[in-house]
Order: structure tokens, then C-alpha cells, then sequence
């Protein structure tokens, strides 16, 4: 195969797919297909990528219909019969060919208190945090999350209900309800539990399935909602 | 509905859920044992009537499903057919009656 | 997204949850006939001696072990510690309702 057949997302919302050839090569990545159909064939198609190697979280897009990071996608690993259909991620604004706005995204991690509040200031001396405690270990399992949303693009919730603050949120609010350092845990349970919370999530896993870091949010939603129990039955939520 | 509603309702369910699936494992043993050569009314109410233990766990069955088919059927509603709201509660509640009456008549019926 | 195992066993949960609601005001109503005496009953039980309607039957009995088994799936998920093994509970859950619903299927013929 000397060609790549690439179908390509252009325009907003109620655009359409462009075709182009891109000459195959060994070792290459949808991101590098795609690069090259900016540098070489088309200028001015607009798409996002920052650090090519995994870890910035700007590069995600459907390819063949599945959300993935595609700096770290071999083509070999994706194309059928040497095709490629690229599109923007699902669930998110389309603002031009591949690239959506992630602002509502973000803006939930915000809502889901993802933010770290402490009561430290830089005068007192460090917390102990025990490495292999339990909250700490929970803290492990998901802090590796690198904003791509590829997990709230495969979400069936998300597609539905535009409120639910989605599976990156929820996980990011899971390892902070574990930071022993953080004072804002009541009102963190508050955020996330609910309808357009954690209690919305069906544990289907679309999230766990495709997160390219290996992450699995379910597990973090179901801690939340046990949380969330112990809270209530405490009398604390 | 608010964040403590919600988490109730999660708690109601799961709860549920654990005692419905003992229950659901007793009544199908006793009905995969019960239909073997058939079924007839003297057979089951001969194995019910005054049967207190029966009643009980019957009652018990019946009562988890009551609290656990409308909180199920909730978010079906919500999501496939956009029925949210006050609305939507209020069938919920009337549905959990209808259950509870029906099921505690059958209950009854069948014991006594 | 759709089409994975999580996906499926979703969905499965969902409907079988349905259409036992559906299934349940009406077994209650039958069940209630036996306050009308034992011939009513009898004459219930008679109408269900037919192979359509004990097919329907086995066809609840399936329902409720997949949903059964469905259930077991997310309560281990949300209350267990978290496992690699979660692809093969939605298989898991898939064998274990067939066979439930085999050993009924095999008393009913019996
Ligand atoms: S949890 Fe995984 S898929 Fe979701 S944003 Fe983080 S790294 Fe991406
Ligand atoms: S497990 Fe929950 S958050 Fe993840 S894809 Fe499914 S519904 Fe969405
Ligand atoms: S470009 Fe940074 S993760 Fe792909």
C-alpha cells in the first residue's frame, strides 16, 4: 500500500468530508497523515497537537469512528484497506474541521471541583502522605489523566444529557477527594453527585474502554457514589 | 431532583437490588422444583396457605420490588422518552402503589 | 459509543428491566385470581398449559436471570475493588442466565 485514502472532516457543524492521498510510510500516525495533508495538500485545514508524544491531550479525534489520541495511533492499527475517515471529537462544538471547543469540557472540571484547595500555606511544613495507603493508591489510578477527552466523547451519557459533567471531571473530583491535603471535600461530594453527576453514570464503560492512558473512570464514579452514600448516611451531603 | 434525592434514590436502588437477588435466587429454585409434573391450584396453595415464613418473605420480595421498579424505570423515562419533571414522580409513586397493592393482593390471596 | 461488552450488557440490563415492569402488574393480577378459589386458579393455570404461553414463560425466566446477572455485574462493579476481569463479567453474566433459564427450561418440559 502506497497510498492512504484519508476522508476528512471540514467546516462546522454542517460540514462534510473532504477526500485526500497520503503517501504511506512506515511507523506513521493518523496525526502524521494528517499533518501532512496541512503541509503538503491543503494549508489551510485547521487541526490541534501540541507535544506528538502523549502527553499534552490536544490531539484527539474520531478516527474511523472511535475517539483516540492520534499522535499515539499507528495508522497500521486503525486503517481499513488503507482508509482513514477523521472527524472532530463527538459531543464537543465543532469550531472548524478537527478542531472542537473544549471549553464546556473544562469548564465541568471546574463545576466537579477539580480544583485543589488547601489549607497549607508555603510557611508550614509538607504533608505526610503515606504511598501505599489506600486513598493515595486511588489518587494513582487516575491522576495520570491528561484532559484529552477521549473518554467523554465515547460516553453515551454525555451524548444524551449535555448537563452530566462526564467521566475526565468526575475522575479529576475522585483523586482529589483522595488528597488528604484538600479541605473542600463536602462540597466536592456536593458537585458531583446528583443527575448531572456521578449517580447519572450507567457504568457502560464506553469511558474505560478507550481511555489511551489507561485509565478507568467507571471505577472513579463508582467511588464517588459510594462516597456519596457514606455522606448521606452520615448526614453530610 | 436535588444532589441528596439523587443519592437516596441510588442507595434505595442498590439496596434493593442486593435483597432482590436473594429473593429472585429462592423463587427460582422453588418455581424450577414447583413445576416439575406440572402445576396445580391445590399443589401451590397446599404449600402456601398459612405458610408464615411464606408470607414473609413474600412480603419482603414484594416490597423491594415495590421500591425498585420505579427508581429503575426512572431514568428509562427520562432518557428515552425525554419525560422529566414533576410529572414523570408523580406516575412513579402511583406506579409504586399499584405494585404495592396488586403484589400484597397476590401475597394474600395465595396465603390465605 | 456502542457495540463493546459494557455497551451490550447495558442494554440487555435495560431492556429485560422493562419488560419485567411491564411483565410484573400482570403476574400479580394472575396470582390475585387465586382469591377468586381454587377452580379460578385452576382454570388460570390451565390457559398457561399451552406451548406458546410456556414458551413466554421461559422467555421471563430469561429475563429475569439476565437481568439478575446484569445486576450482580454493576453492584461488583461499584462495590468491589476494582478489576482487570470486568470484560469477562459481562460474558459471566451472559452464561449464567442461560443456564438458569436451561434448568427451567427443562423443568417446564418435564
Ligand atoms: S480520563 Fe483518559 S480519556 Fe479521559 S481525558 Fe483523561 S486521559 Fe483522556
Ligand atoms: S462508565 Fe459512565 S462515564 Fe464512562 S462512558 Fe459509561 S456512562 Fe459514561
Ligand atoms: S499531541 Fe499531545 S497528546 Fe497527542
Amino acid at each position: 500500500m502506497t497510498q492512504l485514502r484519508v476522508r476528512v472532516w471540514r467546516g462546522g457543524a454542517d460540514g462534510g468530508f473532504q477526500p485526500f492521498a497520503v503517501p504511506r510510510q512506515a511507523s506513521q500516525t493518523v496525526l502524521d497523515a494528517v499533518t501532512y495533508i496541512q503541509r503538503v495538500l491543503d494549508p489551510t485545514l485547521a487541526y490541534r497537537f501540541a507535544c506528538r508524544v502523549g502527553m499534552c491531550g490536544s490531539c484527539a479525534m474520531t478516527v474511523n469512528g472511535v475517539a483516540r489520541w492520534t499522535c499515539r495511533t499507528h495508522v497500521d492499527k486503525v486503517a481499513r484497506d488503507g482508509r482513514l475517515e477523521i472527524a472532530p471529537l463527538r459531543s464537543l462544538p465543532v469550531v472548524r474541521d478537527l478542531v472542537t471547543e473544549m471549553r464546556g469540557f473544562f469548564d465541568k472540571w471546574s463545576r466537579a471541583e477539580g480544583v485543589f484547595r488547601g489549607a497549607r500555606s508555603r510557611r508550614d511544613a509538607f504533608e505526610r502522605v503515606a504511598p501505599r495507603s489506600a486513598q493515595r493508591l486511588n489518587v494513582e489510578a487516575g491522576i495520570e489523566c491528561i484532559g484529552c477527552a477521549v473518554c467523554y466523547a465515547s460516553c453515551d451519557v454525555v451524548a444524551q444529557n449535555p448537563e452530566y459533567l462526564g467521566p475526565a471531571a468526575l475522575n479529576r473530583a475522585w483523586t482529589l477527594l483522595n488528597d488528604v491535603r484538600d479541605v473542600a471535600q463536602a462540597e466536592r461530594l456536593r458537585a458531583v453527585a446528583g443527575d448531572a453527576g456521578c449517580h447519572a453514570c450507567h457504568s457502560q464503560m464506553g469511558c474505560t474502554e478507550r481511555c489511551p492512558k489507561g485509565i478507568a473512570p467507571t471505577a472513579s464514579i463508582a467511588g464517588l457514589k459510594r462516597a456519596a452514600m457514606r455522606a448521606l448516611l452520615a448526614g453530610e451531603l | 431532583m436535588s444532589t441528596r434525592g439523587e443519592t437516596l434514590l441510588w442507595v434505595a436502588q442498590r439496596a434493593s437490588a442486593a435483597l432482590l437477588a436473594l429473593c429472585v435466587v429462592v423463587h427460582l429454585a422453588t418455581m424450577i422444583y414447583a413445576i416439575q409434573g406440572g402445576l396445580t391450584a391445590a399443589e401451590i396453595l397446599g404449600r402456601t396457605r398459612g405458610n408464615l415464613g411464606w408470607l414473609v418473605f413474600y412480603s419482603v420480595f414484594i416490597a423491594a420490588v415495590v421500591v425498585h421498579v420505579p427508581i429503575g424505570l426512572r431514568p428509562v423515562l427520562g432518557e428515552w422518552l425525554e419525560w422529566r419533571g414533576t410529572s414523570r414522580e408523580v406516575f412513579l409513586v402511583a406506579l409504586a402503589l399499584v405494585l404495592a397493592v396488586l403484589g400484597m393482593r397476590a401475597v394474600l390471596g395465595v396465603f390465605g | 459509543m456502542r457495540g463493546h461488552p459494557g455497551h451490550w450488557a447495558f442494554l440487555v440490563h435495560r431492556v429485560s428491566g422493562v419488560l419485567l415492569a411491564l411483565f410484573l402488574p400482570g403476574h400479580f393480577v394472575a396470582l390475585g385470581a387465586a382469591l377468586e378459589g381454587e377452580a379460578a386458579m385452576d382454570a388460570f393455570l390451565a390457559w398457561t398449559d399451552r406451548p406458546l404461553v410456556k414458551f413466554g414463560e421461559w422467555g421471563i425466566v430469561l429475563l429475569l436471570s439476565a437481568h439478575l446477572a446484569g445486576g450482580l455485574r454493576i453492584l461488583a462493579l461499584e462495590f468491589l475493588p476494582w478489576r482487570e476481569g470486568h470484560k469477562t463479567m459481562a460474558a459471566l453474566a451472559a452464561g449464567v442466565s442461560l443456564a438458569v433459564s436451561l434448568a427451567f427450561a427443562l423443568a417446564l418440559t418435564r
